[in-house]
């Protein structure tokens, strides 16, 4: 049995929930790339709101830290860097042909995605009450992180710092110039 | 609430796929693929209510990684730009064969 959620709650989920999904649809149906960006932040953050109401309150700060605020600037940088604003020569659709078959894969992946979420899965793993809020509690909200990240996790995070130096030097290496004479050499 | 959170990250997911599917922009592909990536975020943020805090940890690792994937995937893209002088998948077509 899930336990029983205040009305204040369930309003502020449904709230967010809307927001990010017609937020998510105006930013796949618009033909300027600055405008489906900025939609897309809001999505995230809508987002992020969900996840404080879950219980999952520093991802919800990474998530407006990181996501909104590091890697969709860094999308809108390289939209205005190739001054891509113009809608007219950019952001068509494809044919719609490609559009139908779109339509078709979407739907069936919702029904297929929506039939897993509706069927056993939901019910089979039925939350406890108040093991979220007791984990809170106990370590905080960053504590709750912070405890299996830096020791059953630790390797992984080791490894994380690996791939984070390689997309540095692989950016580096790509976005460098290479027709004209090198500078320095 | 578990019901709620993964019916809205089916709509979310799939939003995302047909984004791929029917746009030509890469940039606009793009975000679409990271539109997804939040979408299986908020399936472990809501599996992670019930399941402890691993759930929270892998979506810290999902953040890292789409990080890299945009700092490289971006260069990529300006790097065709640089080459082509256009973003439009329609263009990029040397590798169909």
């Amino acid at each position: 049995m899930e336990p029983h959620y205040p009305l204040f709650y369930t309003f502020h989920f449904y709230l967010f929930g809307v927001i990010a999904l017609a937020s998510a649809l105006a930013f796949v149906t618009r033909r300027s790339p600055v405008a489906a960006a900025l939609w897309l932040v809001n999505t995230m953050f809508s987002l992020s709101a969900l996840y404080v109401l879950l219980d999952a309150q520093f991802i919800g700060v990474m998530q407006v830290l990181v996501y909104a605020g590091a890697i969709m600037v860094v999308f809108l940088f390289v939209i205005m860097l190739l001054n891509l604003g113009h809608p007219a020569e950019i952001a068509d659709r494809r044919g719609r042909w490609a559009v139908l078959g779109a339509t078709v894969v979407g739907i069936i992946l919702l029904a297929e995605v929506m039939f897993i979420g509706r069927g056993d899965l939901a019910k089979k793993y039925e939350v406890p009450r108040g093991f979220a809020a007791e984990q809170l509690q106990k370590f905080g909200a960053v504590g709750t992180i912070a405890r299996p990240l830096f020791n059953e996790y630790l390797l992984a995070f080791e490894l994380t710092s690996v791939l984070l130096l390689v997309a540095i030097a692989g950016a580096v290496v790509l976005g460098r110039r290479r027709d004209g004479a090198p500078r320095a050499r | 609430m578990l019901a709620e959170s993964l019916a809205l990250s089916a709509a979310l997911f799939t939003i995302g796929v047909v984004g791929v599917l029917t746009r030509r922009n890469a940039i606009i592909i793009f975000m679409c693929v990271e539109l997804m990536l939040n979408a299986v975020n908020l399936v472990f943020i809501a599996f992670s209510r019930a399941y402890g805090a691993a759930g929270q940890v892998f979506v810290v690792f999902v953040m890292t990684v789409a990080a890299a994937e945009a700092a490289v995937g971006l260069a990529i893209i300006i790097a065709i730009y640089r080459h082509r002088q256009t973003v439009d998948l329609q263009n990029i077509n040397i590798m169909k064969g």
